[in-house]
């Protein structure tokens, strides 16, 4: 996984591989870190590298969603295709985040061009 | 539920841990590999498999580690059958269980929904559970398979 904030106060949470009970919380570690040591104003979790989620990956967008409400932050739910979205059509999620589709990656990177990527990039696995 | 004859069969047993949630996956996923079934409904069927392995992990042995089973077969008509058990702590109120967002444990980010997943993604689900004695999942799925 990798996570990226842009120039504008925004963490983009890039998932990837197969989010199950085995890795969710490693997964969930890191983006609390992020979200603690950041304090973003908005949070994208994006799903294009996903190839496998069960409910543990359900629960782990909740509980994210939950603790950026409290932070007065939104949530961002990107890229879910697939299985990735009927699996999340089933949580109602789609009532509580904003669903959203883009290469978000780039755009990410391009708004902080001429930095460099270390500076960018916090937490890669 | 009907009885149906039995084309092939897989009986698996391992220890409660959570790396052989992808384990049970790679299993199943290989085990119907045979009938050549649709992408989407390859993914309905290992994604229903990871709900009930998990439930057995977190909920039926929590705490401790004990053995699994699982038992696939593949019926006439192309018909996928999955039982997966446990032998831990048992549900006591299964109605309330199967309500989706229902979960005994929402300080672990569980959102309650594994069986709601499991009855959506596949045809036919059934729960039977002892309180103290163990849990056991069984779900069917007809296969679309695809034209060779
Ligand atoms: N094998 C089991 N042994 C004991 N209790 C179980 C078992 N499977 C399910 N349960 C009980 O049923 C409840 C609902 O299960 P379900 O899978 O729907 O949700 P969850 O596991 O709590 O959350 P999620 O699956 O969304 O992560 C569980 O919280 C647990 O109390
Ligand atoms: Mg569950």
């Amino acid at each position: 996984m990798k996570i990226l904030f842009d120039n504008k106060n925004r963490c983009l949470v890039c998932l990837s591989g197969e989010i199950d009970h085995h890795n969710a919380s490693a997964i969930r570690m890191k983006i609390d870190v992020a979200i603690d040591s950041h304090c973003p104003g908005e949070v994208y979790i994006d799903f294009s590298g996903v190839s496998f989620m069960d409910s543990s990956g359900i629960g782990l967008v909740m509980g994210r969603y939950r603790i950026l409400r409290e932070y007065g932050a939104s949530l961002f739910v990107a890229n879910c295709k697939g299985s990735i979205r009927k699996v999340m059509q089933l949580s109602g999620m789609n009532r509580l985040a904003k669903f959203v589709d883009g290469d978000f990656e780039n755009e990410f990177l391009n708004s902080r061009k001429g930095e460099t990527v270390n500076e960018q990039v916090a937490n890669v696995k | 539920m009907s009885r149906s004859q039995t084309l092939n069969e897989l009986k698996v047993a391992f220890p409660s841990l959570s790396e052989n949630e992808s384990l049970a996956r790679l299993i199943v996923s290989g085990f119907v590999s045979g009938l050549n079934p649709m992408i989407d409904e390859l993914s309905d069927v290992k994604t229903a498999v990871s709900e009930a392995v998990t439930n057995c992990i977190v909920h039926g042995y929590r705490n401790t580690v004990g053995t699994i089973k699982m038992h696939l077969r593949i019926l006439e008509g192309n018909e996928l059958y999955i039982r997966i058990s446990d032998k831990g702590c048992g549900i006591e109120n299964i109605e309330r269980a199967m309500e989706p967002l229902f979960t005994s444990a929402p300080d672990e980010d569980r959102a309650g929904l594994g069986f709601t997943v499991m009855e959506s993604f596949m045809d036919k689900l059934s729960v039977r559970s002892k309180n103290g004695n163990g849990t056991t999942v069984t779900m069917r799925k007809k296969l679309e398979s695809r034209v060779k």
